[in-house]
């Protein structure tokens, strides 16, 4: 029995523990020891899933024995094992900043916070399933249960702002989810299937046109997931309003999902180049009207929630290359920006504490008053921006190699945008740190009381430190273990573009052969 | 095959008055607009299963073509689940909307708003600062010098604002939009 069989466990045991934190619901504490524990027990089970994996190889779990493509499937390969571990990773480190902060905070006893455990928990399991589905309507389902979660967890308390905030927000994802069903419906009955392996087989003998449609449907759902440029105006919108873990956590795995999905569409459903120049022309939208958005703000959350949309240009821009590096890029790009984005959004979180509020006009002085939160600031917003050593550099340097051994024009231009967007990025961010950490409190347009008070026990609990630190490390450890990482991506990139591996794990060589065979006769596939 | 006419038409009409809808500012209209749009994609689902069969249920003798397709229900079923959930959630959301504000539109993000009506220029960034004799000035001297020069430069900028659309007043009062929030910071926890 292969070690990566144990797949499902990856969405069942935060199921599981959803269920357990919900009927602990009165018991705080207990409630705290569970969801914690659930979350590292996943991690460790991905973190021997990813090990399973990590020299390559695809295995396929058919869920209760249903053959594929009739039953659900689940895959685990190089790149949907690594999305795993570290989006299990960021996601202790953010419950741990929230646990934490409930504490500081007293226990809201008969608050809505205590549905705060079941949703992430359930958020986690979505995200899980999302990463790991063989096919399209489980995929579906997957962004079902995290967009759920998060409808819950960004309404969380029913303020006047997060109510305005959550509207936009739950309406923007229901839209999205229904052209994905739609796409879904579509597929299905062009192909007669959605087993993702069975339909790279099939969805090649379509009609130019059909496929180009199915395309173009699929994309636009996950575009706006992902928040690619003219699909992306809900985010800011959305995600500053909520309580900083949440936002953290959305900011580093939600739009990585709708990510994901598009990869596994460029790469294993339509393979071939099709879309790449407007996906290119895309990226390079989304870089700098991200950026120039970002530019403009003066609240920090506002500020990274731009600098979000636009490094997922970043990642586009690789998926767009259908190169080995291109791509190969793109996921060790994603890595870096799951881990880089959340702890930001954490210290802003934190920034919001010691100095009550997120609006650098009211900031300053930070560095002096916490020299600790400065450098948890200072580093992963340099690794944001992309100097050198740092992971971000490497992310960057890795796209513009693919970039320049592309060479079409096109690829330049976004070379040479996503070269300057590197630069106005480290501007926006600069000018946080020269205004709220730098400059004397005096200086500030509107000091906040705040800042001027000396430091409150409750005002940063040292778990809420410790887990934005454990955040920040992970981050240089990107840097640090950058050379097998990338190779693993590499190898990652290398077995999507090829294909076989996948169709071979979830069908079998023969069935897939023999598919091919008899799709190649009959032109286009029974539905 | 050939699929339900009907089937397809309706749910064109529904998707049609759905999308008419959820483009309005009302949220009673969007929530109502959702739940077309909703219904619109089941029944088209529906319809990619071809056309309707005997029960799926495997009788001996009986051609494979025969049976009507069972996936699709399938899907179909999943996704009313899924919607339901989400009606749940916006109908809480209405009811809040109307809770809070007596009110049931869609409101502006005032700080979105209040960025765009921003000139753009930083007095920190933008202000001329006086010629650089720091060299033969103590520090205390410099930095008042510096900072007299910045005021002078904000007050300025600010007589411009105060002709815009936001008052200066306004510019400050609008924080961080859930200064209030239990889970955000709590100004008064930390007063001293």
């Amino acid at each position: 029995m292969n070690l990566a069989s144990l797949a499902p466990l990856a969405v069942v045991l935060p199921l599981f523990g959803a269920a357990v934190t919900f009927v602990l619901l009165r018991q705080e504490r207990a409630q705290r020891i569970v969801s914690i524990g659930t979350v590292a027990l996943t991690l460790a089970l991905e973190v021997t899933l990813l090990v399973s994996v990590w020299g390559g190889g695809t295995v396929a779990v058919p869920i209760g024995e249903w053959v594929p493509p009739w039953g659900i499937t689940l895959v685990v390969d190089q790149f949907s094992s690594l999305m795993l571990v570290i989006s299990s990773c960021v996601s202790l480190a953010v419950l741990v900043y929230a646990v934490s902060q409930g504490v500081a905070d007293g226990d809201h006893r008969d608050g809505p916070i205590s549905v705060f455990h079941p949703s992430f928990l359930i958020l986690i399991a979505g995200v899980s399933d999302a990463f790991l589905a063989g096919d399209l309507f489980n995929l579906y389902v997957g962004f079902e249960m995290l967009l759920t979660a998060s409808y819950v967890l960004l309404t969380l308390g029913g303020t006047t702002a997060r109510i305005r905030a959550g509207v936009t927000y739950v309406v923007v994802s229901v839209v999205s989810s229904l052209l994905f069903l739609i796409a879904i419906g579509m597929v299905y009955a062009a192909t007669g299937t959605v087993n993702m392996a069975d339909l790279a087989v099939k969805l090649g003998h379509l009609d130019p046109g059909i496929q180009l449609l199915l395309h173009v449907m699929l994309l636009l759902g996950f575009g706006i997931k992902a928040a690619v440029f003219p699909l992306s105006f809900w985010l800011p919108d959305s995600y500053p309003t909520a309580p900083a873990p949440v936002t953290a956590v959305f900011a580093g795995l939600l739009t990585k999902v709708g990510v994901y999905a598009m990869v596994r569409t460029e790469t294993l459903l339509f393979p071939g180049d099709q879309l790449n120049g407007p996906l290119m022309v895309v990226a390079l939208l989304t870089m700098v009207v991200g950026i120039l958005g970002a530019l403009a703000q003066t609240d920090i959350k506002r500020l990274l929630s731009f600098t979000l949309v636009s490094h997922i240009g970043y990642m586009v821009f690789g998926l767009a290359m259908s190169s080995v590096i291109g791509i190969g890029s793109a996921v060790f790009y994603v890595m870096h920006h799951i881990t880089v984005q959340t702890s930001l959004f954490l210290v802003a979180g934190l920034i919001e504490r010691r100095a009550g509020t997120t609006t650098v006009d009211r900031l300053g002085g930070l560095a002096k008053l916490s020299p600790l939160l400065a450098l948890l600031y200072f580093l992963p917003a340099m690794n944001l921006a992309g100097i050198p050593p740092l992971s971000g550099f490497l992310g960057k340097l890795g796209l513009i190699q693919a970039g320049v051994t592309l060479g079409t024009p096109l690829a330049l231009a976004v070379v040479v945008g996503g070269v300057a967007v590197s630069l106005l990025t480290l501007l926006a961010l600069a000018r946080v740190w020269a205004r709220a950490f730098w400059r004397t409190p005096d200086d500030a347009e509107s000091p906040d009381g705040a800042l001027l008070a000396p430091a409150h026990a409750t005002s940063m609990p040292r778990a809420m430190v410790g887990a934005t630190a454990a955040l920040v490390v992970l981050g240089l450890a990107l840097t640090v273990f950058a050379g097998p990482l990338f190779a693993v991506s590499q190898q990652a990139a290398k077995d999507m573009l090829d294909r076989t591996p996948y169709i071979t794990a979830v069908l079998g060589q023969e069935a897939a052969q023999q598919a091919a065979k008899q799709a190649a006769q009959t032109g286009v596939a029974q539905p | 095959m050939s699929p339900n006419m009907t089937l397809l038409i309706i749910s064109g009409v529904l998707f049609a008055c759905g999308i008419y809808l959820v483009l309005e500012r009302s949220l009673t209209r969007v929530l109502l607009g959702l739940m077309m749009l909703t219904n619109g994609a089941n029944l088209l689902l529906l319809t990619t299963g071809g056309y309707a069969g005997l029960a799926p249920f495997f009788v001996k003798g009986t051609d494979a073509r025969a049976y009507s397709d069972p996936l699709p229900q399938a899907f179909v079923l999943t996704s009313i689940v899924i919607s339901f959930a989400v009606t749940g959630i916006m109908l809480a959301l209405v009811y809040r909307t109307w809770q809070l504000g007596r009110g049931d539109e869609v409101a502006d993000d005032i700080e979105d708003r209040r960025v765009a009506a921003k000139t753009g220029s930083q007095p920190e960034e933008d202000a001329i600062l006086p010629e650089d004799v720091s060299e033969f000035m103590d520090r205390e001297e410099a930095a008042a010098a510096d900072r007299a020069a910045l005021h002078s430069a904000r007050q300025k900028l600010l007589a411009r604002d105060a002709v815009g659309v936001f008052p200066d007043g306004a510019s400050q009062g609008v924080g961080s939009p859930d200064g209030t929030s239990p889970e955000g910071a709590s100004p008064d926890g930390e007063d001293p």
